[in-house]
């Protein structure tokens, strides 16, 4: 549907960018034509983030120049970006919690020596953008109320409401429900009939496939290439990212039994949001030792709820539950820690200190304890030993240890993450989206990880939003829909359609 | 030449938010002078030579080194104290106060313990100074854990208080009967800080600061504690998540912070007044926010910061005798770097 000949609104020559001794970007050419959708492929740490950047203000490059419209423009911050028609949206999202929906969309944009401000005008505009589009939002909502995929929706129209003509998505499908996914591929398709173009990151290859018109592929800061998406195929895509062939199958695993001994047992808990309802409702399940237990459902149906508690970070309203027979319902998530408890929680700056280097933020759960620490010293000899490992042993791209936390790219903090809850050895490990960013290599480490872990006895609880993983990992699989377990069944037993039933709140 | 500075910085570094902090620490402080010597100007009179003054008198010889060292000491110590709390995200502006309790503790403790060796004495005397100041620093902190409560107007508050408090025992239980003024008697001379530099004001006390800001360097890199303040305050949440006691590290930390406050009223009593005065502090508690921020909260940046507001504090006096320059210059100096300061950290922290 798109010809060559579309002109292009943007065009990125020679885009070069360092950090350091690290080249983000090395010499790329990228151009968007007016109405496609251009995917961004790319390992973990490949530039996409960063090229984005650039075209969006927040970083200068090095070299390189910039066309816009076919004038040539020097994009000097995000707000310039925005007065040139250019949007992006991130996959951490800057809004006022507290404000509602239609506050945080026109935030900044009234001068500030008028104070009255037009929400009237404002709302009905708001609406108008969103019918269009397809995004469905309760202007009056407050952010804090709103699940991820509707702060993802209101960051698009934030977007849409500053008149941009060329949107840029920073994975915005990690954090969505194949459900969700759908809505937004769905808003994409109207946004590029109404002429507006959009870059679209993503390490899903079939999502890439089936929405973008053209794909380049980025592998170390180079352009590797870039190509029509109806004659590509994955393996194609693939070998382009890495450089070499990759397969698609995952080994099946002769998986022994699992154990009849109880690691996690959970008896009729009930937990308060922070809306106040209850987010869980009487919940009970058990994870046994050498087994994944994999939690299903649409985001914001009591997931995030329910592992806070597990992990300490949330008091139950009612109900109790057991570590290897112990009662923790009230443990602080220090005692729970120590009872051999791995947290990946569901947002990574909740495990990351971003100021500090990669070798502090190895020892964030364990410098309290030895080796890391003796006397309330800390050892360091043996905290950079311990960084080195992580980093080395999951391949982690990043300069050294010494590297700040926050410079490093998403998919490689998620991967650092992982590898320090798992390098605790615990008896339990309790994952929100273990694989959430990380690239396809990245992923099928991890996912046979875990299964390696299951093999030597961990107990494993998996809360993931991609249907595929669940199934593909867990042992038993239980549906979560508003606070309930709607039903629960083995690997064996699990279709797409049933649990898919399930989610949607009905019966199976 | 400024802007060829900053033309150069942002140049090397492509992007003003990665200018290293302690150059934007230097350029704020030359670009405070810069605006100084605009009102120098405007008043008549000249920079160079009003600033040449100023430097002469802080530093020029070495009674007036010394008289700008025994003033950076208290600054010193509650800036390193101000910047632990503020490692924590703990906003104490109670520090003022919680020199004039420590000053207070002290002050008993050197007046009424009669028969100890000078050794003891001096220990005991600072000792009591950082409980004073430690307690008054207790209950802000405990009050922010368990209540919730806004720390800045609860340790803003007991200022006041403690002021009175002061006044108070100045005009009665304290007073020195036998002067006309309200002050206390002097301490004991076993509690009185030893002189270092003869001739000079130049006590311990300033050794024993420089000391400190060492030490709390270690502290807040090497050890757990240290790790944990500065985790705790960067992200809270994240710190929670790997089991750090948010609550228990915040008290810890509020205790010291305000121990070392304590601990600078100590000094300016037991090694330069030498007994209880009104005024003892000129706001030190005040300016040593300033210090703690211009040094980026790093210990050992803190002892050159401290230097720079003590000569400034030092030196005025002296530019108004030989320029003709009104003191009030120095204020819009230090109002400037606090603005200053305050500016480029709300850059930076808006940048993450
Ligand atoms: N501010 C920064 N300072 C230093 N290095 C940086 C900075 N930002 C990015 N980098 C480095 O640049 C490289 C590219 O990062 P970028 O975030 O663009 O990757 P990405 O393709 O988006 O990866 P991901 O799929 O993991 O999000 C990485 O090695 C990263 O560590
Ligand atoms: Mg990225």
């Amino acid at each position: 549907m798109m010809s060559d000949k579309s002109p292009s609104v943007i065009v990125m020559r020679g885009i070069t960018k360092r950090f350091g001794s690290v080249v983000a970007n090395d010499n790329v050419f990228f151009t968007l034509q007016k109405g496609e959708i251009h995917g961004l492929l790319g390992e973990n740490g490949a530039g996409k983030t960063t090229l984005m950047n650039i075209l969006y203000g927040l970083h200068q490059p090095d070299s390189g120049e910039i066309l816009i419209n076919g004038v040539h423009s020097h994009i000097k911050s995000p707000h310039d970006a925005i007065a040139r028609g250019i949007g992006m949206v991130h996959q951490h999202f800057m809004q006022v919690p507290t404000f509602t929906v239609i506050d945080n969309v026109i935030l900044g944009l009234q001068p500030f020596y008028r104070p009255a401000l037009d929400r009237r005008h404002a709302r009905q505009r708001l609406l108008e953008i969103a019918h269009l589009y397809g995004l469905s939002i309760d202007p009056d909502a407050y952010i804090w109320q709103l699940s991820v995929g509707d702060r993802q929706r209101v960051e698009i129209i934030k977007a849409l409401y500053r008149n941009v003509r060329i949107l840029i998505l920073d994975e915005p499908t990690s954090v969505l429900t194949p459900q969700e996914s759908e809505d937004l591929f769905h808003t994409l398709r109207r946004l590029v009939e109404n002429g507006l173009s959009v870059v679209f990151i993503t390490h899903n290859l079939e999502e890439a496939l089936a929405i973008t018109d053209r794909i380049t592929v980025l592998r170390n800061g180079k352009a590797m290439a870039t190509l029509p998406s109806v004659h590509a195929t994955k393996e194609e895509l693939a070998s382009l990212m890495v450089g070499r062939q990759v397969l698609f199958d995952i080994p099946t695993l002769d998986l022994p039994d699992v154990s009849v001994n109880e690691v996690l047992s959970v008896e009729k808990l009930s937990v308060k949001g922070d809306r106040g309802s209850l987010a869980v409702r009487t919940v009970s399940f058990s994870v046994h030792q050498g087994e994944i237990v994999g939690i299903a459902g649409v985001d914001g149906n009591g997931q995030s709820e329910l592992i806070q508690v597990l992990a300490g970070l949330r008091a139950p309203y009612e109900g109790r539950f057991f570590i290897k027979g112990r009662e923790m319902t009230n443990a602080s998530p220090r005692e729970i820690l120590q009872a051999g408890v791995g947290y990946i929680p569901e947002n990574l700056e909740d495990a990351l200190i971003p100021s500090f280097s990669l070798l502090e933020n190895a020892v964030l759960d364990t410098h309290y304890t030895p080796p890391f620490s003796r006397n309330g010293v800390l050892d360091f000899r043996n905290i950079v030993r311990h960084a080195r490992a992580l980093i080395q042993s999951h391949d982690v791209r990043v300069p050294d240890e010494m590297a700040k936390a926050a410079v490093l790219s998403g998919g490689n903090k998620q991967k650092f993450i992982v590898a320090r809850a798992l390098a605790r050895n615990p008896q339990l490990l309790i994952a929100a989206h273990p694989t959430r960013g990380i690239d396809i290599g990245a992923e099928e480490y991890i996912r046979n990880l875990l299964l390696q872990k299951r093999k030597e006895g961990m107990a494993i609880l998996l809360v993931s939003t991609k249907l595929d993983e669940i199934m593909s990992l867990s042992d038993r699989i239980l549906v979560m829909e508003r606070g309930r377990i709607m039903g629960e069944m083995l690997r064996e037993e699990a279709t797409i359609e049933r649990i898919g039933m399930l989610m949607a709140g009905s019966e199976a | 030449m400024l802007q060829k500075i900053v033309l150069w910085t942002h140049k090397r570094t492509s992007n003003w938010q990665q200018m290293p902090d302690w150059l934007s620490s230097l350029l704020v402080i030359l670009l405070a002078f810069l605006i100084g010597a605009l009102f120098i100007i405007a008043i008549g009179a000249s920079p160079l030579a009003a600033y040449g003054a100023l430097l002469r008198a802080a530093f020029g010889s070495v009674n007036g080194f010394a008289e700008t060292m025994i003033k950076a000491c208290p600054l010193l110590l509650a800036g390193l104290g101000i910047s632990l709390a503020y490692r924590a995200q703990f906003w104490n502006i109670g520090a003022e106060g919680q020199i004039y309790a420590g000053g207070v503790c002290a002050a008993i403790v050197g007046l009424y313990l009669h028969g100890l060796p000078t050794f003891a004495h001096i220990t005991l005397t600072l000792l009591a100074g950082m409980i004073g100041g430690a307690l008054l620093g207790f209950f802000p902190a405990l009050f922010k854990v368990r209540l919730g409560v806004n720390e800045m107007i609860t340790t803003l508050m007991l200022n006041y208080v403690v002021i009175q408090v002061v006044a108070y025992l100045l005009h009665g239980p304290l007073r020195d009967q036998a002067s006309g003024i309200t002050i206390s008697p002097q301490l004991l001379k076993s509690a009185w800080l030893p002189i270092v530099v003869e001739r000079t004001r130049f006590h311990l006390g300033v050794l024993l600061a420089v000391g400190l800001a060492l030490l709390i360097h270690w502290f807040i890199y090497r050890t757990v504690l240290g790790y944990q303040i500065r985790a705790s305050g960067e992200n809270r949440r994240a710190a929670r998540v790997g089991g750090i006691r948010v609550n228990w590290v915040i008290i810890w930390t509020v205790l010291l912070s305000s121990a070392l406050a304590g601990l600078a009223g100590a000094v300016e009593v037991s090694g330069v007044q030498h007994r209880l005065v009104e005024d003892f502090s000129p706001g030190y508690g005040y300016l040593a926010i300033a210090v703690a921020l211009l040094g980026n909260l790093e210990p050992v940046r803190v002892i050159f910061s401290s230097i720079l507001f003590a000569a400034l504090l030092n030196g005025a006096d002296a530019m108004q005798r030989a320029a003709a320059v009104p003191v009030p210059v120095i204020y819009v100096i230090e109002g400037v770097v606090i603005v200053l300061v305050a500016v480029s950290i709300f850059r930076r922290k808006g940048s993450l």
